[in-house]
């Protein structure tokens, strides 16, 4: 068993590599040679939104991996660059005024790829790390299922074993791009007889394959982003299994690791911004372009309002940067990960009502096509509490498993998962 | 705490908590908070100060010295280990003192005063007599050129250790602007009223100057800079503040965790249930937010951030709101006893409400994040 060496990345520079000031130079004499500009006043996150089917992305992937920009933090045998998280801060920070293909972060990079780093046999990581990187392979992970998300172990999708396969049949949900997408990560039951922890098997699964089928899941907020899958008869190589058979909850864990580190930001495996935050070289708040466009700069409470937001925002990268070096010194276990991701989640819930608060009328009714359509962002406002594991698990991670708390009582504890009563 | 401090720092961290909790136990406080009027004893505090509590901020070349070469971030571990006691001592109004001695003060100044500073055998206390650094604390005192030396008119305070101190930095207002004094503490025209205060060893005064003269040569620094010195000592006194209270919010929320597992109701522990874990999981989100971003004020203003004062007031603003929060959530959590006398809670939430409260509330520090922010005050 791999001891998820394959993620450590060093926090600075090491005497091998080229030192980070000579790198951000060359970063920013190759981003402007190479990289299309953002246009004005868009972010990676609404250029994303308007590239559904991700070909775009593919194409600017490209780009930084033939110019040996892609990867910053993955080891060279796998097409990386083998390079510091100091390096990849550097590179994000030079790359905030252009188009970068940031879908491939999450969850591709920072989830699949650094789990497969962790588990993948040498040939799964060489086949397919490196088309990741290229641009070639979009992944995603198939984890929650229609009859419960929250209670991820006990899954009722089933892989049966026939010879050299695995046959998949049932059905995913809440997969995040997975029509434009080449592969998963997918998470199904291989022996009902044992407690449901110790049946599962993780699989590499193509998703665009006879027997498979993605429907897009249209949003309250109007988009449709989310999907679910339906799975029927479809064989999967018993050489597409990722860790060893039965022991797929192992590497769950560390794929929730990885998300939980991604959501929370402090993943290396990151390249360029979302959205260009404060604090990581942009100075744009959001917030106070909408107080200036709504004429309330001099209104006293909002900008409380607006610098609660700003503070909230400061923190949450303060909070990572802990987080982060505490569970790399072994100072916070890993699950502490938790701690971030649910102040990210609070403080976008928090972020979302300063806006409507400051927006007024405008969010129930508008005129302007161009000004950002906040009620339907208001909408969607619970989508980060719920995302990666809900708020609620999150608390339960971080009192069990940081604070030392007593488990919550589970009536499948031990039981063999034949007999546990599921939906 | 940092996560990362070096071996020396980790030196000082365990004589100044070795020194304190044999010293000041919480038993110590509550009898100095009956017995001893100025809430601190002198000799103690002496001892202290030959730890190195106030030579931090001084440089070696006015006897002073970091053991990291970072003496802020050294101090910070002091004011840490303070906020989990509870401690006396005038810490926070001293070391903002020396540090302005040091930093601005002529060389007369600084020999005339720093050595007994450091020493402990005097106390010194910041007088804001005027609105400055985005702060108004309410006092109005003003300095004119007489004929014998500058004087001063007016009223400050509650000023923190007003009553103790031997010596006053006192910032008032001029005709040209604000400017700072030093004033002895024993000058003619000056009167001490005892104030109140919440915390029970630390003790505030309302200070009022009549007529005071000072000599020119008691003016700290030069015109050109003392904006920028007073948003220094503020920012050195808030970052001062903010380590005090997240070191009482981690040592409560400690003490209120081994509370829930060893609590026993309806046959099981409070820590087993699911309604006070989220609890407790939001309070350590919190509580590491605030060593996160307290440890960040710190460094930024140890290493001369263009963003310091931004920084400094994110932390203020944050520990100032979530720090009570916290520690009431953890009354609640004790039950009835949380709310007597007799248990240590409320020492710990008067500490962090006083901190949270003077040298700017949240919402004085919300505001000059706004400002850093760039918001214009007026309609665009």
């Amino acid at each position: 068993m791999s001891t998820h060496t394959g993620t450590d990345v060093a926090e600075e520079a090491v005497d091998s590599q080229e030192d980070v000031e000579s790198f951000r130079q060359r970063a920013r004499a190759w981003l402007a040679e190479s990289m299309p500009l953002l246009p004005e006043g868009y972010t990676n996150q609404q250029l994303s939104r308007e590239d559904e089917s991700g070909e775009e992305a593919r194409r600017l992937q490209r780009i930084l991996f033939d110019g040996g920009f892609a990867g910053l933090c993955f080891p060279v045998a796998y097409g990386g660059q083998g390079l510091s998280r100091a390096h990849q801060r550097a590179f994000t920070r030079e790359s905030l005024p252009y188009r970068m293909p940031t879908v491939f972060n999450v969850p591709t990079f920072t989830i699949l790829a650094a789990t497969l780093l962790d588990f993948g046999t040498e040939e799964q990581k060489v086949r397919h790390i490196p088309a990741m990187l290229r641009g070639d392979e979009l992944w995603v992970q198939f984890l929650s299922e229609p009859s419960g998300g929250s209670d991820l172990a006990g899954l009722v999708t089933r892989a049966t074993r026939d010879g050299d396969v695995f046959v998949l049949n049932g059905s995913k949900i809440w997969s995040s791009g997975a029509f434009r997408s080449d592969y998963a990560l997918c998470l199904a039951r291989t022996d009902w007889r044992v407690p449901k922890h110790r049946g599962l098997t993780m699989f590499i699964l193509k998703i665009h394959q006879p027997g498979v089928e993605v429907q897009q899941i249209k949003m309250s907020n109007r988009t449709a982003e989310f999907c679910q899958e339906f799975f029927d008869d479809v064989p999967i190589p018993v050489t597409d299994v990722v860790g060893e058979i039965n022991d797929g909850w192992t590497v769950a864990s560390r794929l929730l690791f990885h998300e939980r580190n991604a959501v929370g930001g402090g993943s290396p495996f990151a390249s360029g911004a979302v959205i260009a935050a404060a604090g990581q070289g942009g100075q744009r708040s959001e917030l106070l372009e909408l107080a200036r466009a709504t004429g309330q700069t001099g209104d006293p409470r909002v900008r409380q309002l607006v610098a609660e937001d700003r503070i909230n925002e400061r923190i949450q990268s303060q909070l990572i940067e802990r987080v982060t070096t505490g569970i790399r010194t072994g100072a916070f276990p890993g699950p502490a990960g938790a701690l971030p991701r649910l102040f990210a989640a609070t403080n976008t819930e928090r972020h979302v009502d300063i806006a409507l608060e400051i927006a007024g009328a405008d969010v129930g009714a508008w005129i302007d096509d161009d000004a950002p359509p906040l009620g339907e962002v208001y909408l969607n406002r619970q989508g980060s509490s719920l995302g990666g594991g809900s708020n609620e698990m999150q608390r339960n991670i971080i009192s069990e498993r940081v604070l030392g708390m007593p488990r919550e009582y589970a009536a499948d504890r031990d039981k063999p998962f034949d007999e546990v009563r599921h939906n | 705490m940092d996560l990362r401090i070096t071996d020396d720092q980790q030196l000082l961290l365990e004589t100044t908590r070795k020194f304190l909790e044999s010293t000041a136990p919480l038993e110590t406080v509550r009898r100095l908070a009956d017995e001893e009027p100025a809430g601190f004893d002198r000799d103690w505090w002496r001892s202290g100060a030959e730890l190195g509590w106030i030579s931090l901020l001084v440089s070696e070349a006015d006897g002073g010295g970091s053991v990291s070469g970072h003496g802020l971030l050294d101090l910070v571990l002091v004011a840490e280990s303070m906020g989990r006691l509870v401690s006396p001592g005038p810490l926070v109004p001293t070391n903002v003192v020396a540090e302005a001695l040091a930093r601005s003060g002529s060389v007369d100044q600084r020999r005339r005063l720093l050595p007994g500073l450091m020493s402990g055998t005097s106390v010194a206390a910041w007088c804001l007599g005027a609105p400055a650094a985005g702060i108004d604390s309410g006092g109005r005192v003003g300095a004119k050129l007489g004929d014998t030396g500058v004087v001063l008119d007016g009223v400050s305070g509650p000023v923190e250790a007003g009553g103790q101190a031997d010596v006053y930095l006192v910032t008032a207002a001029t005709e040209d602007g604000v400017a700072q004094f030093i004033v002895p503490s024993d000058s003619p025209g000056v009167t001490v009223d005892a104030a109140n205060s919440l915390d029970v060893v630390r003790r505030f005064a309302q200070i009022r100057f009549d007529q005071v003269t000072v000599g020119q040569d008691a003016a700290l620094g030069v015109a050109e800079t003392t904006v920028a010195d007073i948003e220094h000592q503020l920012q050195t006194v808030a970052v001062l503040q903010c380590a005090e209270m997240v070191g009482a919010m981690d040592r409560v929320f400690e003490f209120t965790v081994e509370y829930a597992a060893d609590r026993y109701s309806f046959g099981r522990p409070l820590a087993s249930y699911q309604a006070l874990k989220h609890r407790f999981a939001d309070m350590k989100v919190w509580l590491e937010a605030a060593h996160a971003t307290a440890g960040a004020a710190a460094r930024a203003v140890d290493s001369g951030s263009t963003h310091a004062a931004e920084l400094v007031s994110v932390a203020k603003a944050y520990i100032g709101d979530r720090g009570p929060v916290i520690l009431q959530d953890c009354v609640q959590i004790h039950g009835g006893i949380g709310v007597t006398w007799d248990h240590d809670l409320h020492l710990y939430l008067r500490r962090v409400v006083v901190d949270r409260t003077q040298w700017g509330t949240p919402r004085d520090h919300r505001e000059r994040v706004a400002v850093a922010m760039g918001m214009e005050r007026g309609d665009p």
